[in-house]
């Protein structure tokens, strides 16, 4: 049966079980007595089990089945919730998030192998919660495993008349193995093990030979292992692997056989047909994997509220009214042009201007989502990370709701899973040294995120140890992030933003969570591509901030329209500080560039005309209009010839063809149909 | 056998030039260009067509040829390469013409100049002569898409 058009429900159903799941586990952990989270906990996993097992998704079936023992066993009071209880339901929660994941870019649930956690769960379950001693039992798989060399002796398919077929393989360039499969104990479908074994095994290669032979093996009759003879391509870890991921399996032997012994021999055609087989499987196999990586990731969706929507639909249908009214006018105005169809007409273009901003408002809100999708992911990154560091650290979480456009909510979970790992690794002290400062043993974390006239801000605050500019100016001088000169002339906010500049990692040591070279640029650039900014403030002793301010929608903004010669250009209205006259007199120059003092501010001028390539006359006149730009804390003055007014615009892209164009952002269509450039201020100084 | 393909012709001064058809999208009036800085000095600028911004390439620049006033007679032939869309500006273009196969010869390789290299094919129909340019060149899309 096909369940691919039930697949993305599954996903997305799947995912909001985990996310509450989530939330359970991290609320059970700090209040282990609370039975109401060990049944929430188990109806979860029992729900899982049951879509699961109906898609067919086997792993994710009996992994949540193995979870539900225990926890009925938990929830009968059979076994009291230890940490270790917990850390293995953590454990269980993200290999089931992995199988998801897996399931959502490739439609399958992946080679990651449970079995492990599955034998943890069993153990709790067979002990009654005696766990504490089981520590030691953790690698009792491994114990079990035989060594190929005792088992070699064991196989017992003969090879004599075969080693033709063996020599003609190792001709081909594929290998044969032998492989003992061993069932385990509780194996009650031992038939239909073997065959999903035999299965596993025809997809990658040819199975040439077994013992017992196949017919016995259908019907039960062999003990707990049965041999085959294998032709593959593959190498004898991946078969194996792949036999291990078959539940029920105990053990499995992979016996190369080695290619010396059968050089000399001669050989037999019929055999050419089967190892043309075996490389059509391998091409087959290897086709299958390239469709899988190529296969993209089910598209983008969002939820919306149905409300929304009908919104939106009145909306349309208040649009098309006002189309027939313009129509009507249109036939009317044609008959007698006079001082009432003209105020009608005006009266129907406000009513139309109404409409259209508010149909932009409904349909940039069907595109918000709530920051919620990012951030609930985040207190279990802090407990496991403070676990990992050994600090006692609390996340504290506000304005989960704040909604922003579903293209940025993709783009600032890295950039902020960064930021806060920064705050935990390098911001927060151990627990002893907080107590030397006199601070609480316990640190904080703060992810705050509000709406902010048309920007969201997402801030990221910690209590911890703040950064010293006196370090960071070191460093930028160190590694010639700055001159030494520069450096000197810079306030300490100035300083500590440098830390989002390339090439500057505070940490001499590199620790598993962050360090790594890439550091805070990634972040900057990683939040500028989506029109954003990023800022830090810091108090040493005390923590540090970053405030990170995001566009609510990409495609519509504000601008300001202004002349350069005859072309018209946009600059954002949110780059803007002021607008202002400035005597041409006053202009200095300081090393090359042109400033003005203003508001006892060095503001340096940028003769936009020059840059955007438009003339390179300056005109003399005594007074310029000048554009205060600011990017971050710093402003420069854009020269502009005219001004036109305050405009929303429609941003569009220019186009492949035109790509990484200075100081051009985009394009949009103006009123008349002409096409007007986008000017990025960003990139201007 | 010889097939017979059809190829867009436009005029450059007095000559004749031809692109498949299956690249043309639609032969477009001159439309009001937007110059774009920092691009290359055959790029004219971007048009809007309707709703979209298409780059505007001026053919005679590209062809190295003395630049002249639009008129009543140019057109931006709007063509489909790859996944890009732009538009070629040229003095004239109006005919679809249908070449056989067996009359398209490789381009003479005589002068070595840049616009030979635009060059693919030479066509012949009813004793004209069409040259049929190579759009990857003429575009010079290996320089633009990195």
């Amino acid at each position: 049966m096909d369940m691919s058009q039930y697949l993305e429900i599954f996903i997305d159903e799947s995912k909001e079980h985990l996310q509450t799941m989530n939330e359970i586990l991290l609320d059970l952990e700090k209040d282990v007595d609370n039975l109401s989270h060990l049944g929430e906990i188990f109806r979860i996993a029992h729900t899982l089990k049951g879509m699961s097992g109906t898609m067919g998704f086997n792993k994710v079936a009996d992994l949540t089945h193995k979870m539900e023992n225990v926890l009925d066993l938990v929830r009968n009071g059979e076994v009291k919730v230890t940490s270790h209880i917990v850390d293995i339901l953590f454990e269980c929660f993200d290999a089931l998030e992995e199988y998801i994941d897996n399931l959502e870019k490739n439609g399958s649930e992946g080679d990651l192998d449970s079995t492990a956690l599955v034998k943890k769960l069993a153990d709790i379950a067979d002990n009654k919660g005696h766990v504490e001693n089981m520590s030691g039992k953790k690698d009792a798989p491994s114990e079990t495993k035989t060594t190929t060399a005792e088992l070699s002796d064991a196989f017992h398919i003969p090879l004599n008349d075969i080693d033709s077929i063996i020599k003609k393989a190792f001709e081909m360039g594929v290998k044969p193995f032998l492989i003992k499969v061993t069932l385990d104990e509780g194996c009650m479908l031992k038939a239909a093990r073997s065959f999903i074994v035999f299965n596993t095994l025809e997809r990658f290669g040819e199975v040439i030979k077994s013992h017992p032979q196949a017919e016995e093996i259908e019907d039960e009759k062999f003990d707990q292992s049965f041999e085959v003879l294998y032709f593959t391509k593959l190498d004898k870890e991946y078969c194996k692997n792949e036999l291990m991921n078959i539940s029920e399996i105990a053990n499995v032997v992979v016996e190369p056989l080695s290619e010396d012994d059968y050089l000399l021999e001669e050989t037999k055609e019929d055999v050419e047909v089967d190892l043309a087989h075996v490389e059509d499987q391998v091409q087959k196999v290897k086709e299958e994997n390239q469709n899988k990586t190529e296969k993209s990731k089910t598209s983008k969706t969002v939820r919306v509220e149905i409300g929304r929507l009908d919104n939106l639909m009145n909306l349309v249908s208040e649009l098309i009214i006002i189309k027939t009214r313009l129509e009507d006018l249109d036939t009317t105005q044609q008959k007698m042009v006079d001082q009432s169809s003209k105020n009608n007409m005006n009266e129907a273009i406000e009513y139309l201007e109404r409409i259209t901003t508010s149909l932009h408002d409904a349909v940039m809100k069907v595109r918000m989502v709530p920051v919620e999708r990012t951030f609930n992911r985040f207190p279990r990154l802090v407990r496991d990370l403070s676990k990992d560091l050994g600090k006692n650290i609390k996340l504290f979480m506000s304005g989960e709701e704040t909604e922003v456009d579903r293209t940025v909510i993709d783009e600032i979970g890295d950039p902020l899973i960064h930021l806060i790992r920064n705050s935990l690794d390098h911001g927060i002290e151990s627990p002893d040294e907080r107590a030397k400062s006199g601070k609480a043993e316990q640190g904080f974390v703060a992810l705050r995120a509000y709406p902010d006239g048309n920007n969201v801000v997402i801030e990221v605050e910690d209590d911890g140890k703040g950064i010293d500019p006196e370090i960071i100016k070191r460093k930028a001088v160190e590694k010639n992030v700055v001159t030494k000169d520069a450096v000197e002339l810079m306030n300490d906010k100035e300083i500590i933003n440098l830390l989002f500049e390339a090439g500057f990692s505070t940490v001499d040591k590199v620790t598993d969570l962050s360090g790594r070279g890439v550091g805070l640029d990634v972040v900057k650039s990683k939040i500028e591509a989506i029109n954003g900014t990023v800022e830090v403030n810091s108090t040493v002793g005390q923590g540090s901030k970053f405030i990170i301010r995001l566009p609510l929608t990409l495609a519509i903004i504000q601008a300001l329209m202004v002349y350069l010669n005859e072309e018209k250009f946009a600059v954002p209205l949110n780059n803007i500080k002021e607008i202002t006259n400035i005597d041409t007199k006053d202009i200095t120059m300081v090393q090359d560039q042109e400033v003005v003092l203003y508001r006892n501010k060095t503001l340096p001028i940028i003769r936009t005309k020059e840059v955007l390539e438009i003339d390179h006359t300056r005109d003399d006149a005594d007074e310029l209009t000048v554009v205060i730009v600011k990017k971050g804390d710093v402003e420069a003055g854009l020269v502009v010839d005219g001004l036109i007014g305050q405009q929303e615009i429609v941003i569009k892209s220019l186009g492949k063809y035109l790509t990484g164009i200075k100081a051009i952002s985009g394009a949009t269509i103006l009123g008349n149909g002409t096409v007007a450039l986008i000017v990025d201020p960003n990139q201007l100084f | 056998m010889s097939e017979i393909k059809e190829f867009v012709t436009f005029r450059l001064n007095e000559e004749y030039y031809g692109i498949n058809i299956n690249n043309v999208e639609n032969i477009e009036k001159v439309l009001p260009i937007t110059r774009v800085p920092y691009t290359h000095d055959y790029v004219r600028g971007v048009i809007n067509l309707r709703g979209i911004i298409v780059p505007v390439v001026d053919l005679r620049s590209r062809f190295n040829l003395e630049p002249k006033e639009n008129s009543e007679e140019s057109r931006i032939i709007i063509v489909n390469l790859e996944d890009l869309k732009i538009g070629m500006l040229v003095d004239a273009s109006s005919e679809v013409l249908q070449i056989e196969t067996s009359e398209i010869d490789a381009a003479p390789n005589v002068k070595k100049d840049i616009n030979n290299e635009f060059i693919k094919n030479i066509g012949k129909k009813n004793g004209r002569i069409i040259m049929l340019i190579d759009l990857h060149k003429v575009l010079n899309i290996e320089q633009h898409v990195e």
